[in-house]
């Protein structure tokens, strides 16, 4: 389990997360939702220690983040971040072996190809697997990302949780790889040692995939809880100041959103 | 696997042109010597002759360490320009970019001009140590300007910008110095800024092979951790690394070897450069593979132009700087051209 107490980020003067008490629970799909500016990928990067915090603390398994070592953490918590520019082009398997880093030192063991295999055939990227990086496609680029950074994690760990964090993975993704992606996360999260915490920026791909939803505004907890607790018209109107139209999608029972306009009008 | 065993042959074949051009050129100068006169000039140096023939003493006693010292050189610099692009994820970074080179160019200028300002002499070693200092001086400035205290986005950058502007200040430096100097000094100044390797002695050897391998060997044990830094340092730091302190250390270890080869050789430009792409074209931005080739083809590189320089205009020979880029570009821009490196 994942969690936060009073956690405090400040830049400068300003608090850009303030006071967040938050649990992540494994087996579970976790998805932070909010507008711009309202901390959701600094809160993220505060999880994965990618940031440290300015008060407060994230624990892992009850241990305070700080306290891990670089290696220790990075063999149980991978970040999948909205876009990676790679410097200089690599061949596809080695940038999908780099998620192994950590696990191995001068060379890596047959286990680390083995999984290495087994996620690029999870995201359908064997067939480029020796193509360069740098001739991919934006889709491409980014499926090859997510095979990296599954592949830091795939196996379990004995006696330990392991930890995903997902900030905004989907913005350079058509709608059907969207949809693919999150399926391949609901599989992943569905295991009972991980964690997966993400930012989503699409709510009705929140609303069909999240197990729970975290509604931040300016750097607090608007609202936690299942998505038909957190996605009121009332909380969205405060979050994102617009007017929502909440269908129900018949074949599922899950809502959905429409907006109308801003709200002028009401 | 394979891509590691392709690897392996190809740094087996850089050192085997290593040795090669080594050989050519301890053979061929100002005089040419025969394997036998070789074998005898060790033979007399081993031994502890001492009524060596003059050939002979000037074989074993000037040839052979600039040699030695062109290889060390060439791999400070072709290692230094691996780690530098390496961090600062630019292909166009050259090794002495956080002002090593130009506060080295600095001192040495100083020294020619004026020399009574300095308290100290310790003869041969006056120039390099005056030359180091500098070096190492403009780079801990260029670092103290850059750094702040929080360790962000940008730091990279402002080193870098930072890097530059120092240089412009010390390369004012230069030629305001070169300007007010008469002949001799002035000359030496502008020799020294296009490098040479005709101070080598037994003496620089020891001290450059010392920085070389003293930096070398660490490097070679970031080599993951840089690979790691080619998709950022966010995912850097996910993947386990202290980027931060990769930062430091690693600008250390360049400075470390630029500083101390150019103390002893002048300003060499163009091999930092262009040595780890012409192995990135051949072979990829692996610095596992990187590092070690670039020690290797650097020396080569410089061993060649070295060769150049002494063969060319016999007896006279040409400041070794002005001869590293007549070799290396075409080479460079040739490779260049034919693959699809940059896309």
């Amino acid at each position: 389990m994942l969690s936060t107490t009073d956690l405090v980020f400040r830049m400068g003067k300003r608090a850009l997360i303030d006071r967040i008490s938050a649990r992540f629970e494994a087996g579970r799909l976790h998805l932070i939702l909010g507008p711009n500016g309202a901390g959701k990928s600094t809160l993220i990067r505060l999880l994965a220690r990618l940031l440290r915090p300015t008060a407060g603390k994230v624990l892992y398994d009850d241990r305070d983040a700080v306290s891990w070592s670089e290696r220790e953490l990075a063999r149980r918590r991978a970040v999948l971040p909205q876009a990676i520019e790679v410097a200089f082009s690599l061949p596809v398997r080695e940038l999908v072996l780099m998620g192994r880093y950590p696990h191995f030192g001068a060379r890596p063991g047959a286990e680390d190809l083995a999984i290495c295999d087994e996620v690029m055939r999870f995201f359908d990227v064997m067939a480029m697997a020796d193509r360069s990086y740098g001739t991919l496609s934006g889709g491409e680029c980014q499926r090859v990302q997510f095979a990296r950074v599954l592949a830091q994690i795939w196996r379990p760990i004995e006696g330990a949780t392991r930890h995903l964090f997902l900030d905004e993975p989907l913005t350079f993704l058509d709608v059907r790889h969207q949809i693919d992606f999150m399926e391949k996360v609901r599989i992943f999260a569905a295991e009972k040692d991980v964690v997966v915490v993400g930012v989503v920026h699409d709510l009705n791909l929140a609303v069909q995939f999240a197990d729970r939803l975290l509604l931040l505004d300016q750097g607090r907890v608007l609202a936690d809880g299942t998505p038909a607790e957190v996605l009121t018209g009332e909380n969205l109107r405060a979050a994102f100041a617009v007017a929502p139209v909440l269908l129900t999608n018949p074949a599922t029972g899950k809502k959905h959103l429409v907006f109308e306009s801003g709200m002028k009008g009401r | 696997m394979n891509a590691r065993r392709a690897d392996r042959w190809c740094l087996a074949a850089l050192f085997v042109l290593m040795i090669a051009t080594t050989v050519a050129s301890i053979r061929y100068g100002a005089m040419d010597f025969s394997g036998h006169d070789m074998a005898a000039a060790a033979w007399g140096k081993l031994t502890g002759q001492a009524d060596m023939p003059l050939d002979q003493r000037i074989f074993i006693e000037l040839r052979v360490p600039r040699a030695i010292l062109c290889l060390l050189v060439g791999a400070s610099l072709g290692v230094g320009g691996t780690l530098m692009q390496g961090l600062f994820r630019n292909p166009i970074v050259e090794p002495g970019l956080v002002g090593t080179s130009s506060g080295a160019a600095f001192g040495a200028a100083l020294f020619y001009v004026f020399p009574a300002l300095l308290s100290v002499n310790l003869g041969g070693l006056t120039l390099p140590l005056v030359a180091c200092a500098g070096g190492v001086l403009s780079t801990y400035l260029v670092f103290a300007l850059a750094h702040t205290r929080r360790e962000g986005r940008s730091s990279i950058l402002r080193l870098l910008l930072t890097g530059l502007a120092i240089n412009a200040l010390f390369l004012s430096g230069i030629g305001f110095l070169s300007y007010v100097a008469r002949d001799p000094a002035a000359r030496s100044i502008i020799y020294w800024n296009l490098g040479t390797m005709s101070g080598a002695d037994w003496n620089s050897v020891v001290i450059v092979g010392i920085a070389t391998i003293g930096g070398l060997i660490p490097a070679m044990g970031f080599a993951k951790s840089l690979n790691a830094l080619m998709i950022g340092d966010d995912q850097a730091t996910a993947l386990g690394v202290n980027v931060g302190r990769l930062k430091w250390t690693v600008l250390t270890i360049n400075v470390l070897m630029v500083a101390v080869a150019t103390a002893f050789t002048g300003v060499i430009s163009f091999v930092g450069l262009i040595v780890p792409h012409i192995l990135r074209i051949v072979r990829g931005p692996d610095n596992r593979f990187l590092i070690l080739g670039s020690a290797l083809l650097g020396g080569t590189l410089l061993s060649v132009a070295d060769l150049i320089a002494r063969v060319s205009l016999r007896p006279a020979e040409l400041p070794i700087g002005i001869v590293t880029a007549v070799v290396g570009v075409p080479v460079f821009l040739s490779l260049l051209r034919s693959r699809e490196y940059l896309s």
